[in-house]
């Protein structure tokens, strides 16, 4: 019986096909803006964007997603979902759309390298791994309006065919900072050369995201140590320790506060937030989302007798942003942490 | 009967969704959706414990918005039985939300615990509660999405 009404509710939106709009507004509006505005993801309702990919390129973007640059792979929406998302992308536009023929592009890799280092690199980082930031520019501070996407990027070449980088090299992106190459005074050759370059990078990649992988399987979730100082004393050699490091305390209090009245407060759960405000707006910079761990924080806990010290783990955590540029940044607070836990427990 | 439909939908629509990160972007104002958002939390159940503010500087630093914020809340016995169970949740209870301004627009972020917390599951117990909290915060921010001024 629950089988059957489950069968009739969900062959319902079956039938009358997944709602790409509503699809759109769940999955991608957060980064990409309403109507495809742009914001942590570039805009893609320009006419040059849409006119200069085909659908094949839609679809595997979302499918993929591009690795380590922000964008999630959508590999659990299935493929009439992500067909509606590309024909509500698609009505944004009256412009028809290309194909393109999936033919390589012959090419001179080791020259095109050349020219990419001179003119593209300014913008899509060397080797083409993308500009600081990602998405347009509303309200972080960037070099460009809207930021180079990363090429040398496994989502990227999956998805673009050589003719399909060519295309969009020989006419830029109106309305963006991409400008058509031959205006970089570029020719035909050079163009070729370059796209085989772009092209050869996929096998610069190896199997870098794997091993990212299993780097943070093997990070503890938590970072955890014991005390042999009373719980008042740590959070002393806490505070000492943070200072050592170039932070600033921003905040002591007890965990509870707020969440139960102040007599029922368990006094012997105390938190220290800490900052260093150039890191926090150099992340914030890089990913607004890093506000799920910043201020810096470590917990002091007292446990019948036992203190013990514990903070959540960034070398982990940069992992779910999937953004590779806040790595080094968390993997730097990582080490911060470690220090400030060994110098206030031993 | 009738009532356990929505149940199975809401659970078929959130496994489909197995996200690291939860976003949603608001069309409300910043303060508007953080009123939204104060309110839906407690509907939900929880106390808010503090609102952080992480905006320091931030337009010194060339950002044309500081409305940059962290919402704290949590269920007092819920926590207490958890860190009870797996002291190393100290480090990342209560629950929160950031909540920040681009442009006209207000955008919503929370940690998935079910992902972040995956390496603390020992039992059914502490699996159940990581995907409650999971449930409560993709619940929070669609009510927070889909709210109209
Ligand atoms: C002034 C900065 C700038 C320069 C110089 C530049 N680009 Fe771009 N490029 C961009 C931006 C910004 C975009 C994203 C445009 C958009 O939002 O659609 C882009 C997009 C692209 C894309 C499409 C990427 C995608 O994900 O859709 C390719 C391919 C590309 N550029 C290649 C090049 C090559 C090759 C050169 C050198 C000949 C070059 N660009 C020079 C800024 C630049
Ligand atoms: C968490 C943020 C985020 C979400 C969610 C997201 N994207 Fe993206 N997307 C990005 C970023 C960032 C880029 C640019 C990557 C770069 O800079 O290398 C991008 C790139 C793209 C591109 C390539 C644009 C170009 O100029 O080549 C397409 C197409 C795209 N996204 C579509 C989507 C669709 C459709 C969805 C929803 C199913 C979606 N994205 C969800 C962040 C996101």
């Amino acid at each position: 019986m629950v089988l059957a009404w489950l069968a009739v509710l969900l062959s319902q939106p079956l039938l009358a096909g997944p709602d790409g709009a509503e699809l759109f507004s769940r999955h991608c509006v957060a980064c990409h803006g309403e109507e495809g505005r742009g914001g942590v993801g570039v805009p893609l309702a320009l006419p040059a964007f849409l006119e200069s990919v085909d659908d094949r390129f839609l679809t595997v973007t979302i499918r993929e997603g591009r690795p380590g640059r922000v964008m999630p792979s959508f590999r659990t929406l299935s493929d009439a979902q992500i067909q509606a998302i590309v024909s509500y992308i698609r009505s944004w536009t009256d412009r028809p759309t290309p194909t393109f023929d999936p033919a390589p592009i012959q090419g001179d890799a080791q020259r095109g390298a050349r020219l990419f280092a001179s003119h593209c690199a300014g913008c899509h980082g060397p080797e083409g791994r993308g500009g600081h930031g990602t998405g347009v520019t509303f309200s972080r501070p960037r070099d460009l309006p809207i930021i180079a996407p990363a090429l040398r990027n496994r989502g990227f070449l999956a998805a673009a065919s050589d003719r399909l980088i060519r295309a969009t090299l020989v006419r830029g992106r109106e309305g963006t900072p991409m400008v058509p190459a031959t205006s970089l005074g570029l020719d035909d050759r050079d163009i070729d050369d370059i796209v085989a370059y772009i092209r050869s990078l996929e096998s610069t990649l190896h199997d870098e995201r794997r091993r990212l992988q299993e780097k943070h399987d093997a990070e503890p979730t938590v970072l955890m140590e014991e005390s042999s100082y009373t719980l008042e004393e740590t959070v002393e050699n806490v505070k000492q320790a943070i200072v050592g490091k170039n932070y600033r305390v921003v905040r002591v209090q007890r965990l509870e506060e707020g969440l139960v009245p102040e007599d029922q407060v368990n006094p012997r759960q105390v938190v220290v937030y800490f900052c260093n405000f150039n890191q926090l707006n150099q992340a914030l910079a890089i990913d607004p989302r890093v506000g799920l761990f910043l201020p810096c924080r470590i917990t002091v806990v007292e446990e019948k007798g036992v203190v013990r010290v514990y903070s959540t783990n960034p070398g982990r955590m940069a992992h779910f942003f999937n953004n590779d540029e806040l790595k080094e940044l968390c993997e730097e607070m990582s080490r911060t942490y470690e220090e400030i836990l060994e110098e206030a427990t031993l | 009967m009738r009532s356990i439909l929505p149940i199975l939908l809401l659970l078929l629509s959130f496994t489909a969704r197995a996200e690291d990160l939860m976003m949603v972007r608001s069309t409300l104002s910043f303060p508007e959706a953080m009123v939204t958002l104060q309110n839906t939390i407690r509907d939900y159940g929880y106390t808010l414990s503090r609102v952080q503010r992480v905006d320091i500087g931030l337009t010194s630093f060339g950002f044309k918005t500081d409305k940059y914020r962290i919402v704290f809340f949590g269920k007092a016995e819920e926590n207490r039985r958890m860190i009870a169970r797996r002291p190393e949740l100290v480090a990342y209870l209560p629950l929160k939300i950031a909540i920040f301004a681009e442009e006209d627009d207000t955008l919503l972020v929370a940690a998935n615990p079910v992902k972040w917390l995956e390496g603390l599951v020992e039992d059914e117990e502490l699996r159940i509660q990581f995907e409650r909290w999971r449930n409560d915060l993709q619940a929070i921010l669609e009510d927070v999405r889909r709210a109209e001024e």
